[in-house]
């Protein structure tokens, strides 16, 4: 029996190792398909705390993903355009040093988590899900109906910005920065789920009664995790707007928040090898079978279909069995 | 009384025209297992969500320690050392019976936000297994777990919380006669760990557990006392004995 660290720690290592094979083939495409691949999965990871642990199916991580995105983009945009951001008295240079952009994100989305969180949370099973899509629904429409930055047409981003050290337009070092991020993203998870954190999270999700007479009150635990998840998810949007030098309101569409959530329960809810897993299924099936059939989500939705009904653990309940979480 | 570590002062539950606890009147004391008995509807399991933090009480006060608690919710109660089981087992089926017992042992360390694993908390959670007999389970899956063995980790769980007083909702429901006699000597010596309010519909087990006995019929408590003088008590043996007077 494979045990899931192992699972973790080979999906993770065959992910790197794709990438790698195809730099020394120099096959720049495929290390760019990895990539995406990495990203997807960290957004997903994130998803996979709220939803896989926490049990709050949110349809709105695509705010967290956009959030990143546009802290990216509009930071990128005023550091290449040499026009400070003006908010109020305060002028902010903007810049293109992805470790202050990143930090940003994660708060900024962390932020938005919070206060998404507070009010979402007053609800639970479809008036959760109603509630965070409605959020996804106002800022992508926000996003596309403010000028400032593109209004529908996004924004641009000429160069990749940088990292102290690396040459961010060689794409097996954008993609060693963003595997770096996932694998330490995914550290985090592990060791959250060792904690008496990730304990009672758990619980909470399985047994709220039981957290509570335990004396704990299970709405903390679970906000907690959203903000955790919403933060990770909003480093993702960062990375995939370096990705595509782009940003625009589709990072913030429902479409983007089902498949963070198709990434998770394809790859396994509440495993830690799940994103992985499924985000890495999701981007070969795009890039081979899109390539072949342009029709290719009828085989996504069957696949999925398969998944719910047969097999609970997905992708990682297949390979290890049905073991706990 | 005074020395009580919990009691109940006047409280009342109204549903509508239904008066569901009518000015209840309960006290728990040191080393002692109070008995709660009643007909099906006679409001225990109401009385035992008010005593627990579940349920508002319209009128009355509930008392742990000497101190008001009326006002707090159910996480909080347990905080300060109110252990509960349930009627029907609430656990985390798909965890471990170890992490089961591990959450509650958490939660009295106030813990829950905690980033690293507690050794200490772990050795407290595998001590009341140990006592509890569960043990060996400690790897199962609390899913997997007869239902018995259900019971006995709700229980577990009750003591990893250092409580003060045990409230124990039916626990030796769905018990067979094996289940039910181990689980009374179980029972038996936790008494002088915490006192026990014990709501029960085994009588055996009932007359050979509690020091006192409280009678609840219609949401009133129509009598407390001694095993002796409850199965003495001609009210009680026409209220819920069902024998004529």
């Amino acid at each position: 029996m494979i045990t899931e660290r192992v699972l973790t720690l080979g999906a993770l290592a065959a992910l790197g190792l794709v990438a790698l094979a195809a730099h020394v083939a120099d096959e720049p495409f495929t290390v760019t398909l990895a990539t995406r691949a990495a990203i997807f999965a960290l957004a997903a990871v994130g998803l996979n705390l709220a939803l896989g642990l926490g049990g709050l199916v949110s349809l709105g991580h695509a705010v967290f993903f956009g959030l990143g995105g546009y802290a990216m983009g509009i930071l990128a945009w005023h550091a290449q355009m040499y026009q400070p951001m003006r908010i109020g008295p305060l002028e902010i240079a903007g810049t293109q040093s992805m470790p202050a952009i990143w930090l940003v994100a994660v708060a900024v989305s962390g932020l938005a988590a919070l206060l998404i969180g507070l009010l979402a949370l007053r609800t639970a099973g479809v008036y959760f899900i109603m509630i965070t899509l409605a959020f996804g629904q106002m800022f992508y429409f926000f996003a596309v109906s403010w000028p400032a930055y593109g209004g529908e047409d996004g924004l641009s981003i000429y160069v990749r910005n940088g990292f102290p050290g690396l040459n961010t337009l060689d794409p097996i070092q954008f993609f060693g920065l963003c595997f770096a991020l996932l694998a330490a993203a995914t550290g985090l998870v592990a060791g959250l789920r060792r904690a008496p954190f990730g304990l009672a999270l758990n619980a909470a999700r399985q047994a709220p009664e039981r957290v509570r007479a335990a004396g704990i009150e299970p709405q903390r635990l679970r906000l907690a995790a959203f903000v955790v998840s919403g933060a990770i998810t909003g480093l993702a949007g960062a990375l995939f707007a370096d990705l595509n030098r782009f940003v625009s309101p589709a990072m913030f569409s429902w479409q983007l928040s089902g498949e963070i959530m198709v990434f998770v329960i394809l790859g396994g809810a509440g495993r830690l090898s799940g994103p992985v897993l499924g985000a890495a299924a999701f981007v070969a099936m795009e890039h081979w079978l899109g390539g072949i059939w342009e029709y290719w989500h009828i085989l996504l939705g069957l696949l999925l279909l398969g998944v719910v009904l047969f097999a609970r653990g997905g992708i990682a309940g297949l390979v290890t069995g049905r073991s706990h979480v | 009384m005074s020395e009580a570590i919990l009691s109940c002062r006047e409280v009342t539950k109204r549903y509508g025209a239904l008066t569901v606890s009518d000015a209840v009147c309960l006290d728990l004391r040191p080393g002692e297992i109070h008995a709660l008995i009643g007909p099906n509807g006679a409001g225990k399991s109401t009385l035992v969500g008010q005593i627990s933090g579940a349920i508002r009480p319209d009128a009355g006060r509930v008392l742990l320690d000497g101190q008001d608690v009326t006002d707090l919710p159910v996480a909080a109660r347990a905080r300060r050392g109110l252990a509960r089981t349930f009627q029907v087992s609430q656990l985390a089926g798909g965890d471990t019976v170890r992490d089961n017992a591990l959450l509650g042992a958490v939660g009295a360390a106030g813990a829950a936000f905690g980033l690293r694993p507690r050794r200490d908390l772990a050795a407290r959670a595998a001590a009341a297994l140990d006592r509890i007999g569960l043990a060996p389970l400690a790897d199962t899956r609390a899913a997997a777990l007869s239902h018995g063995e259900r019971r006995r980790l709700e229980i577990a769980i009750a003591l990893t919380l250092a409580p003060r007083a045990f409230v124990m909702d039916e626990p030796m429901a769905g018990l067979g006669p094996e289940g039910t006699a181990e689980l009374t000597r179980l029972l038996d010596g936790l008494r002088h760990e915490a006192p026990i309010l014990l709501i029960e519909h085994d009588m055996d087990a009932v007359f050979a557990l509690a020091d006192r006995i409280s009678v609840l019929v219609a949401g009133r408590v129509v009598a407390t006392g001694t095993v002796a003088t409850i199965r003495a008590d001609p009210a009680v043996r026409a209220a819920y004995l069902g024998e004529a007077p």
